[in-house]
């Protein structure tokens, strides 16, 4: 039974992902009139790997075709984002954040437990439970198609990003891309990189800004990161506490029932949806200034070489030895800096507005969902009233 | 072929439309076969084949109804003559009530025809519903019996206008909704003290039956549909078998009404002697008329009851310092009974004195079977937080749930008719000093005390073996019992829900604070202050979760802790009852010795010990009548206090679940006002 479980629920798993399409609207209308058009129209589960099919449209002519689709994981997306931030060209803009990892595991973990306890249940509480999950694995199934169909939206509205040479290869190349995934050499590597940054950061961190600009962004981006990360965590745990709750109210007795199971299922679309809209806009933000402050630690990067060669070069004139070549290599840091600051201000600009758009959109979207089960769940509530003062 | 192209078009059409218009009336349903097929060939026939559709569907149901009634009248004449006799091979062998069964039978009979014959329509109609619902399952059966107690109901108000001719479809009506195998020993054991009570209580049952809520008319319907095969020979098809059960209820009924009043009996006897042609109309309405006047007496006996005594437990306080402190409550009374010394009354009273209240009521009234309203539980905890004195919510909390609790538990008491004549009731209410309350404490030698007892008792109880003469009772501490259960489970459930709800709005609370912080450093204006709504929207939403979670609880939580109080209530009246069938059964073992006393005496010849065994004998034969009458009437209170408490749960559990269902809706409300308050905001960032 245990066995045979598993590929039920897979059954309905794939059936989720079809009719889960025509559930979802148009999440993200960020490239509307750009020549690039790229949704994700499906998405397929398989074991602990999610298979992406990605659609693009397009009237660009670097593009063989002007339609196709391609099948892609989540370990291409990490391998697109990997290769743009390793792109030198590519220091002065704010690098879309990498979708996370996508998180099946505690539907997973359920669903085995619905197999251990299939024969201690009763055939409706078995069905009522699978029900949940299958809800349960469609709101999964739903951010993390959505959180990668943003990504790959960003990029192709980027006009440097839509250019470039990897992203369309991962668009357009048919075969699988057979990206091979970290081994634990590089990912230790990254950790290491990880450590040599932030205690760069630290460092550099004394280095006297010049521009008023990126010193306001930089108070403003760490402050601000600091609250989304707090709100993101304490809207995790309400909307956690609002699932738990669900959970509380499942046995009752059999006259209000039906009622009380139609206003808890309600309550978890609230639980699930206010998770969807607000919770994911937080995380999403998260991410995203996470990568703006990247940008800006690259900037301050560029300024500290700059003033280090600056340093060098005042050294090298005093011995007056080698000055052509710190001559030049100064000359390259003050160009490199004023590129980063020059790209860097507009990227942070259009983050900003950005930033203030997709906040507007979703909360207007979770308000009106609010108001919306609000008064569903009223309706309902208003006929079983009815009902019980009738008889 | 070639010239008559149009001809041949045109033909069909004309086909069309003469010929249904010609047949559909005489023959619907093969027209319709017919018109279905010519509807594929020609577009144009569409509309009109419609027509003779819609016509053969309406002549089926003319089927179905001109159909049962032919069915039913069969079944009218074939159940008439099984009812009687199934009635005298189940009837008790008493000798005085089966005469006046057998004689009320033979009356019975034919005004039982003739009103089946008058009220055809009403037959007519469940007939169809029936006939209906043939092919459907069994289940549907039950829906079926809940529509016609609803169709009874509506006869019902007409017959108190016309009380001549179909009044005796009312007991039909009642008795239709109760076991039928109650119908029996009810009637046993009313004939039997047929003193004043006798008049009174047959009829009671009845009433509390006519007016249960559909909720608990569920399982009495269920139950008379059980012994429907057994009394009709002919099981071909359900819905015969209920018709003859039905029927078999009704000749019961009037055997029962026979058997309560003798009086009545030989008055309807003499009444119909002169008339034998037609007794139906004079039947009915000697038999049944006493009893909707009792009716409408108890009603309204009910009626002030609830309106006329209004009791308040209010303004908590503390009265002294330290462990010697303790709550003391005000109770008002409200009232326009005569029996109370003026019509507004307010007294003091502490914790103690409820449950001292409680201690002489169950004293005195459970041994008889009654379901005394327990009172609330003490809680040393949290007395003793209020005791400290610390000023916190929990105890405010507690204080206000303890309240709450108490002011429920008196107006359980009052509700009570039984309860509301008693003494010290009035006592309570009235008097302004009330001695100390000293057996209430729990850890006094006197609590000690109750708790042995009651783990004697719980001993006793489970060495009891008894064999159950009645299956209503089996059947309903099974009931209880598992209800129990249910209540107990959905009471953890509501707990934690409650919990969950707490948690929720603290954490909502926590978010609202880091909503508020992060609008505060947000540097676009109008996010910002979208933002700083926000967390406003949910510092409001917090305030509505913490709402919600203490109507969980006072409304819903509450009650059903309550009410699993109260089951235990129930439950100890059917141990009471069966601690006096004990005593019955203990005392006709003791009389069964004594008179093999006597018989070893008799033997052994010895005459002058002879006259003392006798006497004996005769003292325990009247003691174990004596206890046979007892368990007899601890019996029917017990019965009656359990139809009493079926229906003031119901009526409880609708109140209070109406209650709780506007409570969400009222939260839901607010939601919605918060959220579309925060819309424009949200569409006002640019």
């Amino acid at each position: 039974m245990a066995v045979r479980l598993p590929v039920v629920v897979r059954g309905g798993k794939e059936l989720l992902c079809s009719r889960f399409l025509q559930l979802r609207s148009v999440s993200v209308d960020l490239n509307n009139d750009t020549p690039l058009l790229i949704d994700i129209p499906d998405a397929l589960c398989e074991r602990d790997k999610v298979k992406f099919t990605i659609h693009t449209k397009t009237t660009l002519n670097s593009f063989q075709k002007p339609d196709f689709s391609v099948s892609r994981q989540h370990e291409d997306f990490i391998w697109l984002h990997d290769t743009l931030v390793e792109t030198e060209d590519y220091a002065g803009l704010i690098i879309p954040p990498v979708p996370p990892k996508p998180d099946f595991e505690s539907p997973r973990e359920k669903m085995h437990k619905l197999g251990e306890g299939e024969a201690t249940m009763t055939k409706e509480e078995y069905t009522k439970m699978k029900q949940e999950l299958e809800a349960e694995y469609l709101a999964v199934f739903k951010k993390t198609v959505q959180v990668h169909e943003i990504f790959l939206q960003r990029l192709s509205s980027h006009p440097a990003f839509s250019k470039d040479r990897n992203f369309q290869i991962f668009l357009e190349y048919d075969q699988d891309l057979s990206v091979r995934r970290k081994n634990a050499k590089e990912m230790f590597g990254g950790f290491f990189k990880n450590m040599v940054k932030s205690a760069d950061e630290v460092l550099i961190s004394g280095v006297k800004e010049v521009d008023e600009f990126f010193e306001q962004e930089k108070t403003f981006l760490l402050d601000y990161f600091g609250k989304i990360k707090d709100a993101t965590a304490k809207a995790e745990k309400m909307t956690r506490s609002h699932k738990s709750m669900l959970l509380a109210c499942t046995v009752t007795t059999p006259k209000i029932a039906e009622l009380l199971e139609k206003l808890r299922k309600l309550e978890a679309r609230v639980a699930s949806d206010q998770e969807l809209k607000l919770t994911e806009l937080f995380r999403y933000y998260m991410r995203d200034i996470q990568a703006a402050k990247d940008l800006l630690y690259r900037r301050a990067r560029a300024l500290a070489d700059y003033e280090n060669s600056n340093k060098a070069l005042d050294k090298a004139r005093l011995k007056s030895k080698d000055v052509g070549q710190a001559e030049e290599h100064q000359q390259q840091c003050l160009q490199k800096f004023d590129k980063l600051s020059e790209s860097g201000k507009k990227e942070l600009t259009s983050f900003k507005a950005r930033r203030v758009v997709a906040f507007r959109k979703n909360l207007i979207e979770m308000a009106e969902l609010e108001i919306k089960h609000a008064k569903s769940n009223m309706s309902l509530l208003h006929a079983c009233i009815e009902q019980l003062q009738s008889n | 072929m070639d010239p008559p192209l149009p001809v041949s078009t045109s033909e069909p059409d004309k086909d069309i439309f003469s010929g249904p218009r010609a047949e559909p009336l005489n023959n619907p349903l093969s027209e319709t076969a017919a018109e279905q097929l010519k509807a594929v060939s020609g577009a144009s026939s569409k509309a009109k084949g419609d027509v003779p559709v819609e016509e053969a569907g309406s002549e089926e149901p003319d089927d179905l109804f001109s159909d049962p009634l032919g069915e039913s009248g069969a079944e009218l004449e074939t159940h008439t003559s099984n009812a009687p006799l199934l009635d005298f091979s189940e009837e008790p062998p008493k000798s005085d009530p089966i005469k006046k069964a057998a004689s009320a039978d033979d009356y019975i009979k034919k005004p039982q025809k003739d009103i089946f014959e008058e009220s055809t329509e009403d037959g007519v109609k469940a007939a169809a519903a029936h006939v209906g619902s043939v092919a459907a399952e069994k289940k549907v059966l039950h829906t079926d019996l809940f529509g016609d107690g609803v169709d009874d109901d509506e006869d019902k108000d007409d017959l108190f206008k016309t009380p001549p001719g179909a009044m005796m479809k009312k007991p039909q009506a009642s008795l239709f909704r109760a076991e039928p195998d109650d119908i029996f020993p009810e009637a046993k054991t009313e004939a039997k003290p047929a003193t004043k009570a006798s008049a009174k209580q047959p009829n009671n049952a009845p009433t509390d039956l006519f007016t249960e809520e559909p909720f608990t008319v569920m399982p009495a319907a269920r139950a008379a549909v059980k012994p429907a095969a057994i009394p009709s020979a002919n099981t071909s098809s359900k819905t015969n078998g209920l018709h003859s059960d039905e029927e078999d209820l009704f000749a019961e009924a009037t055997v029962e009404l026979s058997l309560d009043s003798p009086r009545n009996d030989r008055r309807k006897r003499d009444a119909m002697k002169p008339s034998e042609p037609v007794p139906c109309p004079s039947t009915s309405t000697s038999s049944s008329k006493p009893q909707p006047k009792k009716l409408e007496e108890l009603e309204e006996e009910e009626k002030e009851d609830k309106f006329d005594l209004n009791i308040s437990v209010t303004n908590p306080e503390k009265v002294g310092d330290g462990m010697n402190a303790y709550m003391a409550y005000r109770v008002s009374t409200q009232t326009t009974l005569s029996m109370f010394r003026s019509k507004q009354l307010t007294v003091r009273r502490r914790f103690s004195d409820f449950l001292g209240l409680y201690e002489k009521l169950s004293e005195k009234h459970s041994p008889n079977g009654y379901i005394v309203p327990p009172a609330p539980e003490k809680s040393i905890l949290g007395m003793t937080k209020v005791k400290v004195g610390k000023e916190d919510l929990s105890s405010d909390e507690f204080v206000e749930r303890r309240r709450a609790a108490l002011e429920r538990y008196l107006q359980r008491v009052v509700s009570h008719p039984s309860l509301l004549q008693d003494p010290d009731v009035r006592e309570f209410l009235e008097k302004e000093e009330l001695p100390r309350a000293v057996s209430t404490q729990a850890l006094s030698g006197a609590g000690f005390l109750k708790m042995i007892n009651k783990a004697t008792d719980a001993v006793s109880k489970m060495t009891i073996k008894m064999n159950e003469s009645d299956v209503w009772f089996e059947e309903k501490l099974q009931e209880v019992e598992s209800e129990d259960q249910q209540l107990r489970k959905l009471h953890g459930m509501v707990e934690s829900l409650v919990n969950h709800r707490k948690e929720l709005s603290v954490n909502t609370a926590v978010f609202a604070k880091s909503v508020a912080m992060l609008g505060s450093s947000e540097d676009n204006t109008a996010l910002s202050r979208a933002l700083s709504q926000l967390a406003e929207v949910e510092d409001r939403i917090e305030q509505l979760h913490q709402d919600q979670a203490a109507n969980d609880f006072f409304i819903f939580a509450e009650l059903l802790a309550d009410y699993i109080r109260l089951l235990g209530a129930v439950r100890a009246c059917f141990d009471q009852r069966m601690k006096a069938w004990q005593r019955w059964q203990d005392g006709q073992n003791m009389l069964q010795k004594k008179r093999e006393a006597e018989a070893k005496l008799l033997w052994a010849n010895k005459p002058e010990k002879l006259q003392q065994a006798k006497d004996e004998i005769g003292e325990w034969e009247g003691r174990v009548s004596q206890y046979e009458r007892d368990f007899d009437r601890v019996s029917a209170t017990v019965r009656k206090e359990v139809m009493r408490f079926e229906k003031e749960k119901t009526r409880d559990f609708k109140k209070q679940i109406i209650k709780y269902l506007q409570s969400l809706l009222h939260s839901e409300q607010q939601l919605i006002k918060y959220w579309e308050a925060f819309l424009p905001e949200a569409k006002a960032i640019a």
